[in-house]
């Protein structure tokens, strides 16, 4: 699946992540997290509940400021005074909510927000035959065919959903597409579709970050491996530097219960 | 952000767009309305049978305007439930604003057409207030305009009799500008042997006004949104509280209208008019198709349910039985409708992804795409 190991399949750095720190009053979410994102890679972000994933993208994707280190962006140190600055950089972010609504059409959700219209004034309405061909082609491209754009988006499949939020953001001119956790409530198949269409996205040149706590997710597609216990870094490998037994080992707290065995048997004697 | 990536490369069938679409019975069955249609014919056959007058020119000139009068408001009403929220003051507000264009008129000596104005810009400002207190506190609409409600209620009987000493406006035909407004908002036409009211065509015109705001426009996209799913929309840059607001001031203009169109069909109006109505808004609502919940539903399915209960309201009268059938006519139409809209709404949502399954395989095989993925097969159909 990929090229040499270790060597970066990627393009140009887009993020680097130097040293981030977040503090939420005298709470340090986050200390000290560095990691790259290259365009074409994959960067898996893992760790166990409360490590502070969800905190780690939130920097990244402009929701919260970091107190520490820098943030580089195309190579310029950015502050992101909201998710509109990170998306004008092109940096999307797919929420675990997905900024659906499950009542309306397929294509409505596509165009959620950044509705065509043509005509002007009074007579200024939305171009809906534009809109779901539009919808139909960027779904295709991604693989999905769904043969009707006007369902409602509650009717398909948790798989199906997070990839109509992939080719969105897509589609709207994302450089870097952030998933958080988009294989965390779905069943084995559903989450292997999920990772086909992440695999898909690199390889239409898209950095993708991915949010997961399940190394056997991030295993297969991942380029990049952040890896963070308690708000800090256990790591950040390439690909190649760690195999999928060590990533288990390490998430599932490894080394701590090395250190608990250490200290039962000091205990002992 | 912008479309660049869509413009950049021009998309396969983006020129002349030929999309698939579903299966006409299941387009049907996905519309809210459905339900209402039918239950809309059924109301008509019935009366027609029972009664004599019901399908006399006359006769259905009479039903037509009862419907029109509910159907502004309960269209209106729809917007608003589609985008989420309920409006108890829309029924007071039909008394406020005639009632204060009358005495604007009989007692100050304002000439009527500004009278009419300045009523409108206070129902404008009703709805505003509304709106602000509800997207602003997060408290629930049903509390807020329970609140409105009582105010309004209290200053309509109140103030009504301060300055004119009765409980209703009268007088209003001597009026400087009375005749010109009378044209705009009562007059009639005769059509054979009937007289059609015009306050029908405002009704038809404001039901298809609204349609095209929900169906063709962005801000029916975003009410949709705003109803369904209002932190999803947040996020996908929907200005959920102005649509809101806006919303708001929908109902606030309706309930203006509906004054003006009473008050010069009857040249009167009443302290108490409008007083218990507001729930009759929301059945016509709910059984034209709108969800309680919020998200889904059509302009023309609050118009059906008005005009359900116009015909049922009058063809009662033309079979000279107690009116007080009407009320437990509508207890079991709303109960009905409600039953309905869920099971209709299952149905169309389930045939529609059934589709998707069974075409799914074929998909994989003809897949070129980057990620070569294939469809899980199962797992498709949810709910
Ligand atoms: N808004 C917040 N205010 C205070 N503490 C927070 C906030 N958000 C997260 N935290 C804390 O920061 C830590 C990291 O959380 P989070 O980034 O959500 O972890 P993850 O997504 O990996 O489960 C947790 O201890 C959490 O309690
Ligand atoms: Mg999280």
């Amino acid at each position: 699946m990929s090229g040499v190991d270790g060597a970066p399949r990627g393009g140009e750095v887009i993020i680097e992540a130097r040293r981030i720190g977040k503090d939420y009053g005298n709470v340090t979410a986050l200390a000290d997290v560095s990691t790259t994102v290259r365009a074409g890679e994959v960067t898996c972000v893992l760790g166990d509940n409360g490590a502070g994933k969800s905190t780690f993208i939130k920097v990244l994707s402009g929701v919260h400021r970091h107190d520490h280190g820098e943030l580089v962006v195309d190579g310029e140190p950015v502050v992101f005074d909201g998710p509109r600055a990170a998306l004008e950089r092109g940096i999307a972010t797919v929420h675990q909510d997905l900024a659906m609504v499950p009542l309306m059409p397929i294509w409505r959700n596509f165009f959620l927000g950044s509705e065509l219209t043509r005509g002007r004034g009074p007579l200024r309405r939305l171009d809906v035959a534009r809109m779901r061909a539009i919808t139909r082609a960027e779904l295709l491209r991604m693989g999905i065919d769904l043969r009707d754009v006007d369902q409602p988006v509650g009717t398909l499949s948790g798989g199906e959903r997070q990839s109509v939020a992939i080719a969105r953001a897509v589609h709207f001119g994302a450089r870097v597409l952030i998933l958080d956790e988009p294989t965390a409530a779905l069943g084995v198949k559903q989450a292997g579709v999920v990772l086909r269409y992440i695999v898909g996205a690199r390889e239409r040149g898209l950095g993708v970050v991915f949010i997961t706590h399940n190394p056997h997710h991030a295993h297969p597609v991942g380029d990049r491996f952040l890896l963070l216990n308690r708000g800090r870094s256990l790591g950040d490998f390439a690909r190649g530097e760690v195999d999928r037994a060590e990533l288990v080992h390490l998430m599932s707290g490894g080394a701590e219960l090395d250190e608990l065995a250490h200290e039962l048997d000091r205990d002992r004697s | 952000m912008g479309t660049s990536t869509g413009a950049a490369e021009p998309l396969p069938g983006a020129r002349r767009p030929t999309v698939p679409r579903a299966s006409l019975r299941v387009r049907l069955l996905r519309r809210p309305e459905v339900g209402a249609l039918a239950a809309a014919v059924a109301v008509f056959v019935f009366f027609s049978l029972v009664t004599d007058t019901f399908l006399t020119p006359q006769g259905v000139a009479t039903w037509l305007e009862s419907a029109a009068l509910f159907g502004i408001m309960a269209v209106a009403v729809s917007m608003l439930m589609i985008g989420g929220e309920f409006d108890l003051s829309t029924g007071v507000m039909v008394g406020s604003t005639g009632l204060l264009t009358g005495v604007l008129a009989t007692h100050a000596g304002v000439n009527v057409w500004v009278a009419v104005v300045v009523s409108l810009v206070a129902a404008l400002a009703v709805g505003l207030v509304n709106g602000l207190l509800v997207v602003r506190t997060g408290l629930p609409s049903f509390i807020v305009t329970l609140g409105t409600f009582f105010v309004l209620q209290g200053l309509n009987l109140a103030l009504t009799k301060a300055v004119t000493g009765q409980v209703a406006v009268q007088g209003m035909t001597g009026a400087a500008g009375f005749w010109d407004a009378r044209w705009l908002f009562g007059s009639s036409m005769r059509l054979g042997p009937a007289t059609f009211q015009v306050s029908i065509l405002w009704w038809a015109l404001f039901t298809a006004a609204c349609t095209w705001v929900l169906l063709r426009t962005r801000a029916g996209n975003w009410i949709f949104a705003a109803g369904g799913e209002a932190r999803s929309a947040r996020h996908s840059g929907v200005p959920v509280l102005r649509t809101k607001v806006g919303l708001f001031a929908l109902t606030a203009f309706a309930g203006w209208l509906v004054g003006m169109l009473s008050l010069f069909r009857t040249t009167t109006v009443q302290a108490s008019t409008g007083v218990g109505v507001e729930f009759v808004y929301i059945i016509c609502a709910v059984v034209g198709g709108c969800l309680l919940t919020g998200g889904f539903g059509s302009a023309i399915g609050g118009a059906l349910g008005a005009l359900i209960y116009g015909m049922t309201y009058q063809g009662i009268v033309f079979a000279g039985w107690d009116n007080n059938w009407l009320k437990a006519f509508l207890g079991v139409m709303l109960l009905a409708a409600v039953a309905v809209n869920t099971s209709v709404r299952r149905r169309a949502h389930t045939a529609g992804a059934a589709r998707t399954a069974r075409t799914s395989p074929h998909v994989a095989a003809a897949g070129g795409s980057p990620g070569g993925a294939a469809l899980d097969p199962e797992g498709e159909v949810r709910r």
